[in-house]
Order: structure tokens, then sequence, then C-alpha cells
């Protein structure tokens, strides 16, 4: 579903990325852990299209296109689903209207109807149900005024809105407290099927109790330099990076 | 609105450039450039006007040769050669209309690239429509129904022939001749406008709109309206501009007189979209409006709302006269300037009664070179006992090379007086763009959506038509302007 050959990318003349290798395949979730700079984020903000990163080498093939190659706008069309570490607010935008503007485009992409507003609203419903948010949340401008547990829930009910192919989770943990983490975690749970992957990036192991990885990576400095199951989580939780650290050369 | 309009009509919106510059080709009943007493004169006879009309213009005219252009603005506008300008002219016309049929085909085929409502759909939508196409009416629809209720609403030339007594007694009241150069200007050769005068005790059953375009080259637009609102009536009136591209800069100068009485209301809701100039800023409509209203009457209410996205200058303040004891007024404004356009512009609110209240949301946005004020004063006098005001401004920037000011003024002459004023500037974030993308929203209709967003509080109280064209005229405003 994704390959990442040999990724290198820079900001500002800076390296962040210096070579990643990464396949996922269809019901697969990987985790990605890693210190503080790693370039964990970076990693996600490429996949979804950010143009403050220059990719200086290597490919990036989701489904047999050139990643790289396609606007931001279409490879969320195209099945990329980013959920942000810090989620922006729009203000005065309601999140009914973003959301349906944003499925339609997914729909007119796919050379679907728009949806009618009734049928729209049904499958909020459903989705609200699914991944158990508050339908106060829905009713107001996207993000605005949320907490941080809010935002993140908004992110993953958006994720269950548009069906993605790949999720790419960037830090959806952080900031949460034990109960929104089970929220978020029993969202991408029930949105998990055969065909669809997911990528969790997480600093700490916590949400890996949750969801339960088939892979982990561990990125440092810009290299993946470990891939084992999801034991390699426990083990990071138990010893700390500094480990990782050494083993690479600081 | 249904929300799948509203989509769509973001949708199908793809083109940066002015959409509505093309010129009806119509035979126009020109009087030459240049202004004197003997112009003036020629207008008031083609008009065929009685003689207090004349002598309302002369008066306006002598006063007008003692001012100066006002430059207290934040505005640079290239010297304006009043007499390089063709002060009348009225497409020609077969003789009285009866039905849409007779109107004349190109006329017609204008107003439907431009969506106005004038067909049969509209009617039943319950819109009486006063066009105005350059400056003499061309059509009026539902007259004889708002007849019915005693309204009047008609073009100003047809109500200075029908009810002189009207027009003798208000034009002028609000907004006097010498108030100011442009409205000086106006009173001397405006050339049509509309008149409407809604009876005591009558709430009007319809949104009254007027659409003016300017058309003729090199032809100044000074359009005059006149609202006269009786004890206890109701009228929505709504205006709507779009004018076809041209290079040379054209003037306009309207005036707009609003009278209410006890307990009455009126809500007057703008959307104005003249040629604001092309890209490198050639071009454009200059936009000299005095806009005035007085709540004479207890309890009256006004209302301002307006979209400005057009004019490539717009010297604009809507104002409102709080005169009866409990009156109130609101001003919504949106104002958009993108490329080189340059707006300063703002309200009024002068409070005199006692317990009158104000209250002014204006939105500014800036994109491109542009340059966008707002420009606001609130005023209690000495003897007005317990008046409110809240005002907030903010202004959104997209990119870097534009300009957003605020210069507000108050003169709290009593101590009773609660005056609130809050401020914000806010940046459309790469992030916010971004975070719309990645959902699968490109970035111009990203920048609609939250450009409608940050307006939403002023879109709310236009007029549900209106809504519609607003929403619709931002995006194409600021279309090009990220990216």
């Amino acid at each position: 579903m994704l390959s990442i050959k040999n990724l290198h990318v820079s900001i500002e003349g800076k390296d962040i990325l210096k070579g990643i290798n990464l396949d996922v395949k269809p019901g697969e979730v990987h985790a990605i852990m890693g210190p503080n700079g790693a370039g964990k984020s970076t990693l996600a903000s490429v996949l979804a299209g950010r143009d403050l990163y220059n990719v200086t080498e290597g490919e990036v093939i989701f489904q047999g296109k050139d990643l790289l190659d396609m606007e931001p706008e279409d490879r969320a069309k195209e099945g990329i689903f980013l959920g942000f570490q810090y989620p922006i607010e729009i203000p005065g935008v309601s999140t009914v209207n973003f959301m349906k503007t944003a499925v339609n485009e997914h729909r007119k992409y796919k050379g679907l109807d728009p949806l009618s507003a009734s049928d729209f609203l049904k499958l909020m419903r459903e989705k609200k149900a699914l991944v158990e948010i508050d339908s106060k949340l829905t009713n107001r401008s996207v993000n605005e005024g949320f907490s941080g547990g809010e935002k993140k829930k908004n992110e993953i009910f958006q994720m269950a809105m548009l069906e993605p192919k790949l999720a790419v989770l960037d830090e959806t943990d952080s900031g949460l407290d034990i109960d929104a983490l089970r929220v978020v975690a029993n969202g991408v749970n029930k949105l998990k099927t055969r065909d669809n992957a997911t990528i969790v990036i997480t600093h700490y192991q916590r949400l890996l109790d949750y969801i339960v990885p088939d892979v982990v990576h561990v990125l440092y400095n810009g290299r993946i330099v470990k891939t084992a199951g999801k034991e390699l989580a426990l083990e990071l939780e138990e010893k700390g990076y500094d480990w990782i650290k050494e083993e690479n050369g600081k | 609105m249904a929300k799948e309009e509203q989509d769509k009509i973001l949708n199908e919106v793809t083109e940066s450039e002015y959409k509505y510059g093309f010129v009806t080709d119509i035979e126009n009943d020109d009087i030459g450039k240049g202004l004197n007493e003997d112009i003036i004169r020629m207008i008031s006879a083609k008009k065929k006007e009685p003689k207090f009309m004349l002598d309302f213009r002369l008066k306006a005219y002598r006063h007008w040769k003692t001012m100066k252009m006002p430059e207290w603005a934040y505005l640079k506008i290239p010297e304006i050669d009043y007499q390089d300008i063709i002060y009348y002219s009225a497409p020609k016309q077969k003789a009285k209309l009866e039905s849409m049929d007779d109107v004349d085909p190109e006329i017609r085929a204008t107003f439907d690239k431009l969506g106005i409502p004038l067909d049969e759909q509209k009617i039943l939508a319950n819109v009486a429509v006063d066009v105005v196409m350059d400056s003499s009416s061309v059509k009026t629809t539902f007259k004889e129904a708002l007849a019915e209720k005693g309204i009047i609403f008609c073009s100003f030339s047809e109500a200075v022939q029908d009810h002189p007594d009207l027009i003798q007694e208000y034009m002028g009241t609000v907004v006097p001749i010498q108030d100011n150069f442009f409205a000086a200007l106006n009173s001397a050769v405006f050339s049509d406008g509309s008149f409407v005068y809604i009876p005591k005790g009558v709430r009007c059953p319809m949104e009254l709109s007027t659409y003016f375009r300017i058309n003729a080259e090199n032809t100044g637009q000074f359009e005059r309206t006149l609202i006269v609102c009786e004890e206890e009536s109701y009228v929505s009136y709504l205006e709507g501009c779009t004018a076809p591209m041209r290079d040379e800069n054209q003037l306009h100068a309207a005036i707009v007189e609003i009278i209410v009485k006890d307990n009455a209301e009126v809500k007057y809701s703008t959307v104005q979209n003249w040629y604001p100039g092309d890209k490198n800023g050639k071009g454009g409509i200059y936009n000299f409006v005095t806009k005035r209203g007085i709540c004479e009457g207890v309890n009256s209410k006004l209302m301002w709302a307006q979209v400005e996205t057009g004019s490539a200058v717009t010297w604009k303040y809507p104002s409102t006269i709080l005169k009866g004891d409990g009156s109130s007024s609101e001003f919504y404004s949106v104002a958009v300037t993108n490329n080189y356009q340059q707006a300063d512009t703002g309200t009024k609110m002068i409070h005199i009664g006692n317990n009158t209240k104000s209250t002014i949301i204006s939105k500014g946005i800036s994109a491109g070179k542009s340059n966008n004020s707002y420009r606001g004063l609130v005023k209690v006098v000495k003897n007005c006992e317990g008046a409110r005001n809240f005002s907030q401004c903010d202004s959104l920037l997209l990119g870097d090379k534009c300009g957003a000011h605020t210069f507000p003024y108050l003169e709290i002459g009593n101590p009773s007086a609660k005056v609130e004023h809050e401020a914000t500037t806010s940046k459309i974030g790469e992030d916010q763009i971004f975070y719309c993308n990645q959902r699968g929203i490109n970035t111009e209709d990203a920048i609609g959506l939250i450009v409608n967003g940050y307006a939403k509080e002023v879109i709310n109280k236009m007029p549900m038509e209106f809504a519609v064209e607003a929403q619709k005229l931002l995006q194409i405003s600021l279309e090009g302007s990220v990216g």
C-alpha cells in the first residue's frame, strides 16, 4: 500500500530525514516511536504534502502512484489521512459544513454525486456514535475553543467520516487523559479493516496498550534504526531511548 | 438556505478574473462632458423636473464649487478631473413598458448574465426589483402589489413627478447639500435612484431590491436613494451592484437618506461589487458614498448590513443619528480588498436620544497589496442619558503585503454612557489552509470557507438572497490571493 524508499527530507537546508525505508501493507498497524526531534512529525507532514519541507532524495509510492507528485488535497482524496498533533482551529466554520465540503470533495474525486443533506446528517450520526463523540462538538466551529482531548476526538471523528486507506496519526496521544485516550484508541480500532492501514506516531508506549501494532519502528536522527514486533514498544518503555541513542552513536 | 446550494455556489466559482466585466451595447442619451450651471439646467430639463428640484441642484452646485475634496481618509486617490466626466446618460427606451417582453433584449440578456432576479421564479420568490441601468429606471416590478398597501417604491425621477410633496419634504434632510464634497456633487447632478415610502403601520411584505450598474463609458454614476418609514412600519431594502470591466476610472458618488419614525424599523443591506480594477491596479470604480439614516422616532431601529468587495477606492461610512429615545442601530460590515484596492470605510453612530443603543461589527479582509481601513465614530452628546455602544472591529490579513488599519473615534459627552470597543487582527494561516487541504479541500475553496466563517456574523444578517451572493463574492474577490 505504502512504500517509502530512501526518503531524504530537509528544511531550510537542514537534513531531517536521512534515508527512510518503510513498507506498509493493507490491514497493518505500524507504530513509529522515537525521541523528540527524531523526525517523526516531519515524516507525517511529508506524507500529507506539507510544502515546508524539501524532499531531496527518494520516493514514496502509495497504491502504485507517486505520492510526492500529488497536491495535498489529492493525497487526501487518494486516501491519506493525517491526524494532526495540533489540530487547527477554523473560527466560524461549523464542523458540519467543513466535513460536508470534505466528504463531497472525496465523493467528487471518485465520480460520485454529492450526498444529500439528509444522507450526510445520517452519516454523521453513525460516525459520531462509532467514535463516541459528543454532538455538541460537531455543532461548533472546527476545533474552536476545544480542549486538547476534544480536538483529538474530533480528528478521529473526521477520520471516521473520510474512511481513509492510510491513516497517519501524529502524536494523537499527546496531552490526553486516560478516558480521552481510550475513546481515541477505540475509534481507531473500530475503524480498522483488512483493507486499510494505520501508522501511529507516538513518543510513549501508553497508546500502544490500546492500539496494538503489528510492527514497531524506532526513528532516531532521521533514520529508522530498529524494527520489530509489538514487544519493542515495551522494551522502549522500560529502558527509555538512551540505549538506542548509544547504539547509534549520539 | 440549503447547504447544498451554498456548496454548489462555492463550487461553481472557479475564475479569478472579475466575472461581471462585460459591456452592454445600448444607445446612450449623453449630454457631453463637463459640469456647469447650464449642464445642471439641462439635466433638470431632460428630467422635466419641477422648479424646487432645479433650485436644489443649483444651490448644491454653487456650494460644491466652494468645497475641496476631503483628504483625511487613508486613501491615495489620483486627481479627478470633474470637467472630464459625463454627468448624465440614460439608456434610450421605447415608450412605457407593460411587461418583461417589452424590455430591451440586450438589457435582459445582461440581467440574465448577472442573474438578476427579474424572471418569473424570482417574482414568485417575492422579490420586487427596481432596476437601475446606468441612470434611469428601466423596469419596476410589483409596484401595484405594493401600492395596494400604500407603499411607494419607484425610481427617484418618478417620485419627483408623482410625489413631489414627499420629495420636497424629506430630500436633503438627513444628508444636507453642504454635508460633504461628494454629497454636494451628488445633490447637484444626481440622475436617478430609488424612492421608498412605507405608510404608518405597514410592514412591507417583501424585500425591496435595486440593482445598480454602471454601463456607459466615462459616465459618473450619481444615485440617490430616499427611504421614509412612517410610524410602526417596517421595510427591508437590498442594494446590489455589479459593473462592467473598464480601464477608465469611474466616479461614483451616491447618497442614501433614511428616515425612521416612531417604532418603525428599516434594514438596509448592500452587496457592493463595483469593478475593482485589474491585478495591477489599473481601472476600477471610485466609490464615494454618503449613507445616513435618522432614527427620528422613539424606539425606532435602523440596521445596516453590507458586504463590500468591489471598487478601486471606497470611501463610505453608513451612519445613524439616534435621535428618538430608545432608538437603536446596528452596523454589520464585511469589507474585502485585494490587489491594489483601497477602502476607508466604517460608520458613525450619533447618540442624541436617551437610552439609545448601537452595535458595530466590522470585519475587514485584506489581501494582495491592498489597504483596508476601518474608521468609526461613536458620539454621545451631552444631554443623552444611558447611551450604549458595542463596537467590534476585526481585521483578517492574507499575505504580508497588505495593510489593515483601525481608526476608532469616541466622543463621549455624558458620563452615563457605556461604550465598549474590541479589535482583533489575525492572519489566515498556512496551517488553516493545509488543514483543509489535508481533508481534501483545495486552497481556493479553503480560503472561501475560512473567509466565510470569519464573516459569518455579518453574512447571517443579510437577507437570504443576498447571503448567497455575498458568499460567492467573498470567494471570487479573494481568488488567487494566496499560494
